[in-house]
């Protein structure tokens, strides 16, 4: 496609139909009974770091192992479950939630490209995934330091506090992106979710053991090198998951693991261009 | 230039091995088509297949010459109303038609503007800011209807629009019907209740077991049905001795008089000789004839002969 052609498509009736799109699904994805499980995801954390801050007196750790805990907290529960599963439950459900309440026809019906739904849906879900998952680490960043009252203040205005709070947000924000645009293509090749969910799993946990090349057709291998505290202390298989056996900078892991995301969306649009509607199960 | 025609060239669909519809080849212009035949027969399959929720297996569709793998535009043109009875959830009747309107890339004063003629149309007025949870089948069927028809479409595709309908609802949406179909628009209506697809059909597709079995005014695809002899009702003042008259000839296989003994019933193999026929016998007998009628040329017969009980969806 030149760029003359890009420039005569109808970016204005998109941005319409994006943002009309966007009105219906966002009540779906940030406000949904099936979708209990999310935001238990979310909270759990935030009510553990609470009762952490609510609970703990300042005589027998110091602020940095607080810091510590929250990396592997981060680099195990958020980045591995939370924000996995998460965005499984958000982005498989775009399409399969439709199908299963049998509205999905509504959509198939209007005059919108295949692809500015299917993108428009994923935005839809990145939203509802930052306002959970994001906010329950920045939460649970704020609330696991809480109990050192000035001192963490210090840290966090005039320290390296704010930065590493900065980058953690956007590592979970990047996580979203990644893992969304995963879990909206399998939602959109496959009825059934777990099968899929399961494979990409196991393919993230073994990053850490395929050659370089296959390394980098995967999400938690740009994710791990943009964690602010780097490799956490760890024994056993906790190890494995905190190791960071291919340092890749920032510079290269946030457009890496934009590129890796957008053909994913690329071949979820295209896909989502020969969806047929069919209810039956 | 010739007229636009929704166009089946070849079209096979099957579901896994199982068989939707096989080797159909429609033309259909503008009016009333409706597509007849019992449950399975593919009156859905082919719907869908127009408006692209499903993929041919084998052939091509065109609805005035644009693809169904091109919703965008297809959409702009067509509007089906499906027989799926769900709705996307915590939505008024109002907001359910305004939001897909706003999705077509309406801005929202013409989107409103669309929203309140269709509601209007539907007799939905009162009830547009209800949720539709709490509407009643008919409510429902009629908001679906408005949805469909709230952008002005030139196609419009209906399955089994006239269910759950009371009869006062029933004819104003049969009015409706016809009025868009004198418009020149294309209006594919599928329905079970046969004696009003034959009140507002201009053409029939019959079904069975995914093949076409007939298409074409009704008429016309009855005259096409050589081996069930047409029936023609005489009301006249003296039907014995019209029936006495008939039976001499070879194409007549049976004539019944009516209980009052004012009509004739008469079965023929050659309806056209028997007008002829019937012309002489009432100049030389002097008969008063009151009216002469093809009395199974309708959609119910045709039904009945072509596909028979098989169907049990009368």
């Amino acid at each position: 496609m030149t760029w003359s052609q890009i420039a005569n498509q109808p970016w204005m009736l998109w941005r319409r139909q994006v943002a009309a799109i966007l009105r219906l699904e966002l009540k779906k994805s940030l406000f949904s009974k099936r979708a209990w499980w999310i935001y238990f995801l979310a909270l759990g954390p935030v009510v553990i770091t609470g009762l952490h801050s609510l609970f703990t007196n300042n005589f027998h750790h110091s602020l940095g192992e607080d810091n510590m805990i929250f990396a592997g907290i981060f680099q195990v529960y958020f980045l591995r479950l939370g924000i996995f599963f998460g965005c499984l439950g958000i982005f498989s459900n775009l399409y399969r939630a439709e199908v299963l309440e049998r509205t999905l026809h509504y959509y198939f019906m209007s005059p919108v490209r295949r692809e500015v739904l299917a993108l428009s849906k994923y935005f839809a879900g990145l939203i509802a995934a930052t306002v959970y998952l994001v906010g329950s680490v920045i939460l649970s960043f704020l609330f696991i330091s809480a109990h050192w009252g000035p001192v963490f203040s210090q840290y966090l205005l005039h320290g390296p506090g704010l930065h590493e709070l900065t980058w953690y947000a956007l590592t979970a924000a990047l996580a979203c992106v990644g893992y969304g645009a995963v879990f909206l293509l399998t939602g959109v090749i496959y009825r059934n979710p777990l099968i899929p969910a399961a494979v990409v799993m196991v393919w993230e946990n073994i990053n850490p053991f395929l050659p370089s090349l296959l390394k980098k057709v995967s999400i938690i291998f740009y994710l791990k090198s943009l964690c602010p505290t780097g490799e956490i202390p760890a024994d056993g298989p906790l190890a494995v998951l905190a190791t960071v056996t291919e340092p890749t900078p920032a510079w290269l892991a946030i457009p890496g693991l934009l590129v890796v995301s957008m053909l994913l969306l690329s071949y979820a649009a295209n896909r989502a261009r020969k969806l047929e509607v069919s209810y039956s199960e | 230039m010739s007229e636009p025609r929704i166009v089946f060239d070849n079209v096979s669909r099957f579901y896994g091995e199982v068989l939707g519809v096989n080797r159909v080849n429609l033309s259909i212009p503008p009016g009333i088509t409706s597509l007849v035949g019992p449950n399975g027969s593919g009156k859905t399959t082919l719907m869908n297949l127009m408006a692209g929720l499903i993929h041919p297996s084998r052939g091509a569709v065109s609805v005035l010459g644009i693809p169904p793998s091109r919703p965008e535009e297809l959409f702009r043109k067509m509007g089906y109303c499906t027989q799926f009875d769900a709705f996307p959830k915590g939505l008024t009747g109002y907001q359910f038609i305004y939001s897909f309107l706003l999705i077509q890339g309406l801005i929202p004063s013409e989107a409103a503007k669309l929203t309140d003629e269709a509601l209007a149309r539907v007799s939905m007025t009162e009830a547009a800011h209800r949720p539709v949870a709490a509407y009643s089948k008919g409510m429902r069927q009629r908001i679906k209807l408005a949805q469909a028809v709230a952008h002005r479409p030139t196609v419009l595709v209906l399955d089994e629009p006239l269910n759950g309908l009371d009869p006062m609802a029933r004819a104003e949406t049969i009015a409706l019907f016809k009025q868009w179909g004198e418009e020149g628009r294309h209006v594919i209506v599928s329905s079970h209740i046969l004696h009003e697809v034959d009140r507002i059909s201009d053409q029939v597709i019959l079904l069975s077991h995914g093949y076409v079995v007939a298409e074409g005014q009704i008429q016309g695809v009855r005259s096409e049905v050589k081996d069930q002899p047409m029936q023609i009702l005489v009301r006249c003042d003296k039907p014995g001795l019209l029936a006495s008259r008939l039976f001499e000839q070879d194409h007549v296989v049976e004539a019944k008089v009516s209980d009052d003994h004012r009509g004739l019933l008469v079965r023929t193999r050659d309806a056209d000789n028997l007008y002829l026929l019937l012309n002489r016998i009432v100049l030389d007998n002097g008969l008063e004839v009151e009216a002469v009628a093809p009395a199974d040329d309708d959609v119910n017969s045709v039904y009945q002969y072509l596909i028979g009980a098989e169907g049990g969806t009368t």
